[in-house]
């Protein structure tokens, strides 16, 4: 009888100290993801900082491309309302698409192109849109990390209060233009 | 690269305690040498473990330190070169550094670069002008990957542990055959009592102060030479342009034609590729060349078939090399990653600007100020001159003040 109870306690002991185990393997993983994602979060307000430079710049040297200019203006007022992974993602590959053209009108002029402004604003914004490339990546890492972690048995069971992490897409305009061939 | 970093902890044991095992021989060779008796070998083998706890001590509190006073290395910000600046953040970045490394550069024009430190919560990454000026930028992203893959892989206190024992090893040694040469053995006063292992130490000792230094510099380049594959893999997966590297490599081999002032046989490992005064001696994959040839770490690089990531190194690594480079853990947790496209304007930055970049970052690094004159003169004010200047020294007008 004795023997019998102290097998219980101790299967017990041994199923609560691994709930806490699995549990705060979880809560781990979580704020790997959360942290990864604020990672993103602070290039992406690098970037929309930057953008508004960018447009007076360009205006002084070509006042005739105003169109363009505000499309890169509204796109970066929209990538800075977006909210979550799925919006994000979407603004922000617009907001890429935007910029890229605006770079292409400034070859068209040597003025602009040779202004040390510009070139220093191309160069951060080269390198933000690396970096969010780089902090993309390794989001996505942790995102697939925390999923499996979620997913997998037993864990699986312990789980059900942790939300399942979204991966964040940024596909350019180049990339879904071009035709998928499948055979 | 999990795997990496923990069978590096495991040979950071066993490397620091073999270099030590052959420290400890050194010196009982040389005590014998020296004394001429056991008692005299003890005493030596003594000083030679007292000597390498003292610069373990020194190599691992401040390795970093002197590694980067011996070069003279200056430490970059920001404003002083953007684009070498931004490229280590993104590599920080890319490689999930808990801290960005700090940036230095040479004043030196072969090109290379190293990284030092103790932890990636402290490392540095160092670059020669030499390798801002021939550099674009996907290339010169190419070399900082590799650099913080080194960080990433904890290779950079390991080497830098190991140089310096290996120098201590050779210095001693050294000492011990000019003392053989120039004063001939001691001959031990008891020599009735215990000849024939007198003799025995009198062969073995000389023997012992010429095979410690070579074994000791063999363990240390064995070490080397493999990482340098595995740093690739990482540069070639954080960047995920493995042209890149690929290319700035090319370039390297072309440039260190220029001789390495700053370079010795101690630090020669360190360097992403091998220094002029290395690679005259030993000949292209050599045991004694510290660096793989970099034509075909080049090739790898660029057979990996459009994919960054590490299984598609080990898969070009094998198709070269016919054997295996990274640990099977790391590969089952490497998931495919495509190249990128060349980031855009990478090449359009002329040569006579990155000459400029490159210098002016020294410049500024050191204290120098940049006035520009109205008259359109660009003046560079070295820190003692700062404020003493006033008048510009084309048109003679009134210098604007010095941006603090």
């Amino acid at each position: 009888m004795l023997i019998a109870v102290l097998v219980l306690v101790g299967l017990s002991v041994v199923a609560v100290l691994w709930l806490v185990s699995v549990y705060n393997g979880l809560v781990r993983g979580r704020n790997e993801v959360k942290n990864a994602w604020s990672q993103i979060d602070v290039q992406l307000k690098r970037r929309h900082d930057l953008v508004p430079n960018l447009v007076e710049t360009v205006k002084g040297y070509a006042k005739h491309e105003s169109e363009t200019l505000q499309k890169v203006t509204a796109a970066r007022n929209m990538a800075v309302a977006a909210r979550g992974p799925a919006q994000v993602g979407a603004a922000e590959s617009q907001l890429t698409a935007a910029v890229s053209g605006l770079f292409a009108i400034a070859e068209q002029y040597p003025d602009l192109k040779a202004s040390a402004n510009f070139i220093g604003l191309q160069e951060e914004l080269t390198s933000t849109e690396n970096r969010i490339g780089f902090a993309r990546q390794a989001y996505n890492d942790s995102v697939m990390r925390f999923n499996n972690q979620r997913e997998q048995f037993p864990n699986s069971v312990v789980a059900g209060s942790f939300e399942k992490a979204e991966m964040l897409e940024l596909t350019s305009a180049a990339e879904r233009e071009v035709p998928q061939i499948k055979f | 690269m999990w795997e990496q970093i923990a069978s590096n902890q495991t040979r950071s044991a066993v490397v620091v305690a073999s270099v030590g095992a052959l420290l400890v021989t050194t010196g009982l060779a040389l005590g014998a040498v020296f004394a001429g008796s056991g008692e005299g070998a003890m005493g030596g083998a003594v000083v030679a473990l007292l000597l390498w706890l003292i610069l373990w001590m020194v190599s691992a509190s401040s390795g970093d330190k002197i590694l980067l006073a011996l070069h003279g290395a200056q430490e970059v910000r920001k404003g002083d070169h953007p684009i070498l600046v931004n490229v280590v953040e993104e590599m920080a970045i890319a490689a999930v550094l808990p801290k960005c490394p700090r940036v230095f550069v040479v004043d030196d024009p072969s090109p290379n670069a190293f990284a030092t430190g103790t932890s990636p919560d402290n490392a540095a990454v160092t670059v020669t002008t030499g390798l801002l000026r021939i550099l674009n930028r996907d290339e010169l992203q190419g070399v900082v990957a590799h650099e913080i893959g080194h960080v990433k892989n904890r290779d950079v206190k390991l080497m830098a542990t190991a140089g310096i024992m290996v120098g201590a090893i050779v210095i001693l040694a050294e000492m011990g055959r000019r003392a053989m040469w120039y004063g001939g053995f001691r001959r031990s006063r008891s020599s009735s009592k215990d000849d024939g292992g007198q003799a025995i130490l009198m062969i073995v000792a000389p023997l012992m102060l010429i095979l410690a230094p070579i074994s000791a510099e063999f363990l240390y380049l064995a070490l080397s030479r493999r990482r340098e594959y595995l740093a690739d893999a990482s540069g070639a997966l954080f960047t995920r342009y493995p042209e890149g590297l690929a290319s700035a490599l090319e370039k390297l081999e072309a440039g260190t034609s220029t001789p390495f002032a700053h370079a010795s046989a101690a630090t020669a490992p360190m360097y992403i590729a091998a220094p002029r005064a290395m690679s005259a001696s030993g000949e292209a994959g050599s045991l004694f060349s510290t660096h793989p040839p970099i034509r075909e770490r080049v090739h790898i690089l660029r057979s990996m078939g459009g994919r960054a990531d590490v299984a598609a190194y080990e898969a070009a690594y094998r198709g070269v090399k016919g054997e295996s480079a990274v640990g099977a853990q790391t590969l089952a947790a490497s998931r495919p990653v495509a190249v990128r496209e060349a980031s855009a304007g990478a090449g359009s930055t002329a040569e006579v600007d990155r000459h400029r970049a490159a210098s002016n970052a020294l410049l500024s690094a050191s204290g120098y100020g940049t006035v520009t004159c109205s008259c359109g003169a660009t003046l560079k004010i070295p820190p003692s001159l700062a404020g003493r200047l006033t008048e510009c020294l084309r048109c003679g007008r009134r210098l604007p003040e010095l941006p603090s």
